[in-house]
């Protein structure tokens, strides 16, 4: 259970201060698929990096499962990033100077695992997105959705407890897109859970439930619980 | 404790970004490069003008006797001074302690010189038993003058090197006689110059020499001397020296003591201090500019450092995303560019040592002005220490500025 309680954050910028998020109480059931939509501004990249632990938060309470996310160490906030959770972006964010499967396996490399056996699992996930034969190509060489396969595949890895998704279909056409929203799917219904941000309808509409984002709040008349 | 992935993960990075590599890599291979050859062609330079000198004593004055230039107790100016025995054993008996070897000298005119077929003209000289012990000559065979040629004036010689190749060229000389002005001398030794300067050696090797003793009878010269040569004990400068000496004989003989052509003489120990000193001046400047080169490679890594973590600022966000800690990051920075540090001087260090070797083997022991030039190991390696430290300060500052890169950031920057 991911559990978020009257999360504030603003950004300070000259003499302005921007509140971006002005009290978020979200809670995600462990393998739920969720999207999080909105229109610019209104705080759902802010929203993901909080739930990512890629930022920090001003007041409130994240609940990682048991682990209260606040107030962590660079270090701490790394390793919690590696053990639980997997991040899919908008532009891949592949390291262009390596293979597909050596990107798969970079995680691993945090957690020392040793090179063989990182390989072996990270030729594992890319079977599993459907691109073993493509495993020592460099990114340059995939096209876009042979990339965000990778990345979903290198988000994997590690059995993470949550998967977080900024746009992974900003950049693609609209079938790709829908095969990648299909391997989402057939990730969560293995049991983990998956947050997506997009601001495209018909992406959303493939998740279980949408969160509304406006202006820093949660819209509660949009709250749709199991949206078919 | 070697960490096998980190640098598996390093020697990656590095073989995928070649130019960037090469690019920090050149500034601290040029460094230590020319610091390597400066000291090389330093040290080639002193080595090869001090070989000039030999095994030549450097405590070594000359003194002879020139015309008069200024009249004194009543006689006039114009005269000339033959040196004597007389003025030696004054000198000796004046300044004893202080004289290590005195060893005066006469030419003897000589006609050509014959052994059998062969003939040529060299120089000849007499001399002291001393004298080995001041001029740059190394004994081959045989034996130098000994003290029972000057008290017997035995007509014994020792040649140089030169004179047994034109006058033996297909025979043991020891032994065998020699005809100087008609007379017969028997070749007692032969001896080189261990001078690397060529003329120098070639002057030497060219001469014939006998006993003072012998020379002042054939010279029908007894008691006089050309001039002198002696050594001064270690413990005093010879310039102290020096004019001392040079009054015993302005007395001896009523020279005026102002005089500036009377007496006069050479002071080696002062000639091989300045050109000494000359050397200190070289040594600095290459210390100077050695450091000053190296400092730039340094600084160099630095800046490449700096760029490279902006050019990074992405990667170390994804990395940072996939749970990279700052110290993960931080080393990462750090052995790469120690270790592109480290690499870029040991190949500067094996290219220059290598270019000095080959300059050693090109210019050999017989270089006039240029020979043996060494590389100080010792300072080699300090070199080497140093960059690595210099790389490891300089890559800190860039370490842990992408050790601080926020990741949201870093993955916004497109």
């Amino acid at each position: 259970m991911i559990k978020l309680e009257n999360i504030r954050k603003s950004y300070t910028t000259g003499f302005n201060t921007l509140e971006v998020l002005k009290g978020i109480d979200l809670e995600i059931r462990d393998g739920e698929f969720v999207s999080i939509m909105g229109s610019s501004g209104s705080g759902k990249s802010t929203l993901l990096n909080i739930l990512g632990i890629l930022d920090n938060y001003d007041s409130g309470n994240y609940y990682l499962g048991d682990i209260l996310v606040k107030n962590l160490s660079q270090t701490q906030a790394a390793k919690l990033r590696n053990q639980h959770l997997g991040f899919v972006f908008q532009s891949f964010n592949l390291l262009t100077f390596k293979s597909a499967w050596e990107n798969v396996a970079l995680p691993l490399y945090y957690q020392k695992i040793p090179r063989n056996e990182r390989k072996d699992r990270a030729l594992k996930y890319l079977e599993r997105v459907g691109l073993l034969e493509w495993a020592d190509h460099l990114p340059t060489q995939l096209s876009g959705g042979q990339q965000q396969r990778v990345a979903i595949a290198r988000s994997l890895i590690t059995q993470p407890r949550m998967i977080l998704a900024d746009e992974p279909t900003g950049a693609l056409d609209s079938t790709t897109s829908h095969s990648i929203m299909k391997l989402f799917t057939d990730v969560n219904a293995e049991g983990i859970t998956v947050v997506c941000v997009t601001h495209e309808h018909d992406i959303a509409e493939m998740t279980q439930r949408i969160i509304y984002l406006k202006d820093g709040m949660i819209e509660p008349e949009s709250q749709r619980a199991d949206a078919n | 404790m070697f960490d096998y992935d980190k640098w598996q993960e390093i020697f990656e990075t590095i073989r995928k970004h070649k130019l960037r590599t090469f690019l920090t890599a050149l500034g601290v291979w040029w460094g230590i490069f020319m610091l390597v050859i400066l000291m090389g062609a330093g040290s080639g330079l002193e080595n090869g003008v001090v070989g000039m000198f030999g095994s030549h004593a450097r405590n070594a004055m000359y003194v002879w006797t020139q015309r008069t230039t200024k009249p004194y107790a009543g006689l006039p100016a114009g005269r000339f001074n033959q040196l004597t025995d007389g003025d030696i054993q004054a000198i000796e008996d004046r300044f004893g302690d202080m004289i290590e070897y005195m060893s005066p000298r006469m030419f003897v005119p000589s006609g050509e010189i014959t052994h059998g077929d062969y003939k040529g003209s060299f120089s000849v000289r007499g001399e002291c038993p001393e004298f080995v012990h001041i001029d740059a000559i190394v004994l081959e065979e045989g034996r130098f003058i000994n003290p029972l040629d000057m008290d017997q004036r035995r007509k014994k010689v020792v040649i140089g090197r030169r004179v047994q190749e034109v006058l033996f060229p297909d025979e043991e000389p020891i032994g065998e006689y020699l005809q100087i002005n008609g007379a017969e001398y028997q070749v007692v030794g032969i001896f080189r110059s261990d001078s690397s300067d060529e003329e120098e050696v070639q002057d030497v090797e060219e001469t014939i020499f006998m006993s003072l003793a012998t020379a002042q009878q054939v010279n029908n010269r007894p008691g006089e001397v050309n001039w002198f040569v002696c050594t001064i004990n270690p413990k005093y400068q010879v310039a102290e020296v020096e004019e001392g000496i040079k009054d015993v004989i302005r007395e001896r003989h009523k020279i005026h003591p102002d005089d500036p052509q009377g007496v006069r003489s050479n002071n080696v120990e002062e000639e091989f201090k300045e050109i000494m000193g000359l050397f200190t001046g070289i040594r600095i400047l290459v210390w100077v500019v050695g450091i000053g080169s190296l400092l730039a490679g340094v600084i160099g890594v630095g800046n490449v450092m700096l760029i490279i973590v902006k050019e990074r600022t992405k990667e170390i966000g994804i990395r940072k995303a996939l749970g990279a800690t700052p110290r993960s990051i931080i080393s990462m920075i750090l052995l790469e560019s120690v270790f592109l540090t480290f690499i870029a001087g040991y190949l500067g260090l094996l290219a220059s040592t290598g270019i000095v070797a080959l300059l050693k083997i090109a210019t050999g022991d017989g270089g006039a002005f240029f020979m043996n030039p060494q590389v100080n190991p010792g300072v080699a390696i300090g070199a080497m220490f140093i960059l690595i430290l210099a790389g490891a300060l300089t890559g800190l500052v860039p370490a842990i500025q992408a050790a601080n890169i926020e990741p949201v950031k870093a993955l916004k920057d497109e």
